[in-house]
């Protein structure tokens, strides 16, 4: 296979700045474990912190930013996956409120 | 057209489908593309787990929160995202020829794995110890005992197949059997375990976190 193919675009120096900007990401999700908000608002911002987390190792430790066909298949099928899995949340609601989600 | 016309025209028309048919998946060499195909479809996997975990806790009105440190799986996120930066200058040495170093490099990420394995062992002891089982909550809801034991065992079985398969192709790139092609295949299934830990912990240890 392509011994040709290989990514030195931005080189060790790039690795290491996504690498700190990964920590410093994950070191938010800690701070936003301890803040004083309701569990849906700390879901929602811990969520946003990991899309963002998981798009940086994506892109740039994964090299997926150097292949836009590539790219756009996996953000494709992904995101497909994830709206199709959404279909559980009524019935999840119906069981915590009751007839609400029901009808 | 003449028969002899025909049969140039056919030639040609086979062999250009022929072209089509073995040209590369968005120039991607088959090995790298099979495995994207595994980490799509293990994104499925893990995502259909998490959404699953998120329907149950949203449901159930007295989800417990039993984690009262951060620290342990502080050093995990740590770990894990350190050894995505070992195994990438791993690979970048091996495109580099530096056989020795891809080497060191390949084996120091599958000790960080090891050591992140350790640890999550060590802390589902230390639940076990207080009565949390896949079937069996202290807190509350055994189904938290469900979910968190189900997402992290997949995570943790993840983890130990990537080790495992760091060290075998480690070994057989030091000894020529493979190259650095086939690193970078492994580095991209290990990229994923790394990110998929992005998603578990905020959503099976942070928000499960006692204030």
């Amino acid at each position: 296979m392509a011994a040709a193919e290989t990514h030195n675009t931005g080189g060790i120096g790039k690795d290491v700045a996504i690498y700190v900007l990964l920590l410093i990401l994950a070191g938010i999700q800690f701070v936003i474990a301890y803040q004083n908000i309701t569990a849906s608002q700390m879901f929602v911002r811990m969520l946003s912190v990991a899309i963002i987390e998981g798009g940086l190792a994506l892109l740039f430790f994964m090299h997926l930013s150097e292949n836009r066909g590539l790219m756009w298949f996996v953000a494709i099928f992904t995101v497909a996956v994830l709206l199709g899995l959404q279909y559980g949340w009524t019935d999840s609601y119906r069981l915590l409120e009751g007839v609400r989600w029901s009808h | 057209m003449s028969q002899a016309d025909l049969s140039i025209h056919g030639q040609v028309s086979r062999t250009g489908a022929t072209e089509i048919m073995t040209a590369p998946t968005f120039s991607v060499p088959a090995k790298k593309m099979a495995m994207w195909l595994f980490i799509i479809a293990d994104t499925a996997t893990f995502a259909g787990c998490l959404v699953a975990y998120g329907f149950i806790r949203n449901s159930t009105p007295d989800w417990p929160r039993p984690f009262h440190s951060i620290t342990n799986v502080a050093i995990m996120t740590f770990i894990l995202l350190t050894s995505s930066l070992t195994m990438l200058i791993g690979v970048r040495s091996a495109q580099k020829e530096n056989k020795a170093g891809a080497f060191r490099w390949m084996m120091i990420t599958a000790v960080l794995g090891i050591v992140f394995a350790v640890l999550h062992i060590r802390e589902w002891l230390g639940m076990i110890g207080e009565g949390a089982t896949l079937f069996h909550n202290p807190w509350g809801t055994p189904l938290f005992g469900s979910a968190f034991f189900s997402i992290t065992g997949l995570h943790l079985l993840h983890v130990t197949g990537g080790v495992i398969a760091l060290i075998a192709v480690a070994i057989r790139y030091r000894g020529g059997r493979y190259g650095a092609d086939d690193l970078e295949v492994t580095g991209l299934y290990w990229h994923f375990v790394d990110l998929v830990w992005m998603f578990v912990v905020p959503l099976m240890y942070l928000m499960n976190l006692s204030h």
